[in-house]
């Protein structure tokens, strides 16, 4: 029990640590530049420590429960045995590894919709947009689009194949999309990605890009290990971007048809 | 009525957190078919992480996003473009600074780097190549915030940033050393992370929405990607310097 307070104790340290450049910078504009008290300084203060507190359970909790598991699973599903073939064969086929890439959908679909920074972001959007974004159909969106771009990435790590090819035409699927998407929706679409690969995502999506890469012969874990993030940023923009355009038409035939 | 919000948000969290739960048991059971192992630490880190969600959330609401938002409307208000993007730039480069997803990916980059002798072989060499692609990253996601900023102030459309971002990024990608590409990719996305993007959100929303002309939800986002995007170019420069 002790030991496990002081290590406790240790992990708020360091978290308080981490987030004190921001809180700094935060409260020093505001008494310094903008020159006036904090507002409700008791709740700011409280609302601090329940950041902190809850960032510390999160990633103790993502630490005892998630990570171990997701690495080994990642392990399991690549052994030969399961794969069923022999060991000896040097060659595997990107096809054996069907599983890997259902994993690979599974997970980035539920750790999109645990996402804490995206529900609290995709709630602040319902809200400014006056209902007509849903804080549910965003995170849906979302957490289709990373299980995709996992799945992607999974492959990508199997075969063998260059990340860049993947991210610039993503990138060009974005630049398109973007001439044709309603213009409200477009800054939010680009930041979906972004706020999804938050705490919960970043770890257990890097731990199994190099858990892949490790266990995949032929496979350099310290190259071929990254780019899942990339990736997992890049394709929820397309699919939010789609989102709103099938809304967008379906709408706009609605419309056409009640008139 | 204390109790009943908060046993309504851990409820909230459980839901949120319950797919991950399902997808792992469903695989352990049906596909691997072995028992899971530590099934005790497994169940108090799902209690940890319940709370943990739930705290977070909680936290969020209560400080950070009310402030950021009565900051942005304060900093509209008094009108000093300096001061803003001088906040704008310490925001950026403080939450960067120390994100601990951040130091761990450099820490690896830096063993790469070693690896395929782009550098000295040597610890020295490597903490302070570490330590330079930290700062280079700090820098950029500073600089995309003060950009971010301007853009907003300006009504510039949100993907005009963007667009030249992207063109630079496929232009420089033949010339980067094939090490860095990986990293210098998932960089950004790593150094916004835990509080920076939900707080970028409500500072992009709380300037578009007390600006004059703009709208919260066209102009207001667009801050993250761009962080993500700047930290891309700025990694791949530092890769090709060294």
């Amino acid at each position: 029990m002790n030991d496990w307070l002081l290590h406790f104790s240790l992990k708020l340290l360091e978290t308080g640590q981490n987030i004190l450049p921001v809180v700094i910078v935060i409260i020093g504009f505001q008494l310094l530049v903008i020159r006036k008290p904090l507002a409700h300084p008791k709740k700011t203060i409280s609302g601090f420590m329940y950041l902190l507190l809850g960032i510390v359970f999160l990633l103790e909790g993502l630490d005892l429960a998630l990570f171990p598991l997701g690495n080994l699973m990642a392990l399991q599903l690549t052994t030969p045995d399961f794969l069923g073939v022999s060991s000896l064969d040097k060659v595997v086929s990107w096809k054996d590894y069907f599983w890997v890439y259902i994993f690979a959908a599974s997970l980035g679909f539920s750790s999109a919709l645990a996402e804490p920074s995206l529900r609290a972001v995709s709630l602040k959007a319902e809200q400014i947009s006056g209902g007509t974004i849903r804080s549910w159909g965003l995170r849906l969106s979302v957490a289709i689009g990373v299980s995709l771009a996992l799945a992607l990435g999974a492959l990508r790590i199997v075969m063998g194949l260059e990340l860049y090819l993947f991210i610039i035409s993503s990138y060009i699927l974005v630049l398109v999309q973007t001439r044709f998407a309603p213009k409200l929706i477009i800054g939010l679409a680009y930041d979906s990605g972004g706020i999804t690969t938050s705490m919960v995502t970043v770890p257990l999506v890097s731990s199994l890009g190099m858990g892949l890469a490790s266990a995949i012969p032929g496979r350099n874990p310290l190259l071929d290990g990254f780019g899942l993030l990339a990736l997992a940023s890049i394709v929820p923009m397309i699919i939010v971007m789609g989102y709103a355009q099938i809304a967008h038409w379906l709408n706009k035939s609605r419309l056409s048809s009640n008139s | 009525m204390l109790k009943n919000p908060f046993l309504k948000q851990l409820m909230g969290s459980f839901m949120d957190l319950a797919p991950i739960f399902v997808v792992v048991l469903i695989f352990q059971i049906l596909i691997v078919r072995q028992p899971i192992p530590n099934i005790g630490s497994v169940i108090s880190g799902t209690i940890f992480v319940i709370l943990g969600l739930t705290f977070f959330i909680q936290g969020l609401e209560q400080s950070l996003f009310p402030i950021g938002e009565s900051l942005a409307y304060a900093f509209a208000r008094k009108g000093s473009l300096f001061w803003l993007l001088t906040f704008a730039f310490c925001l950026g480069f403080g939450a960067a600074v120390a994100e601990p997803g951040l130091i761990s990916v450099v820490e690896k980059a830096a063993n790469i780097v070693g690896k395929s002798k782009l550098i000295e072989q040597t610890d020295a060499a490597k903490t302070s190549y570490a330590l330079g692609l930290r700062l280079t990253v700090a820098l950029s996601i500073g600089l995309a915030i003060v950009v971010g900023v301007l853009r907003i102030i300006k009504g510039w459309p949100v993907y005009y940033p963007v667009l030249l971002a992207y063109l630079c990024i496929a232009t420089m990608t033949p010339f980067v050393p094939v090490e860095i590409i990986g990293i210098a990719y998932d960089s950004g996305v790593v150094a916004t992370s835990s509080i920076t993007a939900p707080l970028l959100t409500v500072i992009g929303v709380g300037l578009a929405t007390s600006i004059k002309g703009r709208h919260p939800l066209a102009d207001g986002f667009g801050l993250i990607v761009l962080a993500s995007l700047m930290s891309t170019i700025f990694v791949m420069v530092y890769g090709m310097s060294t």
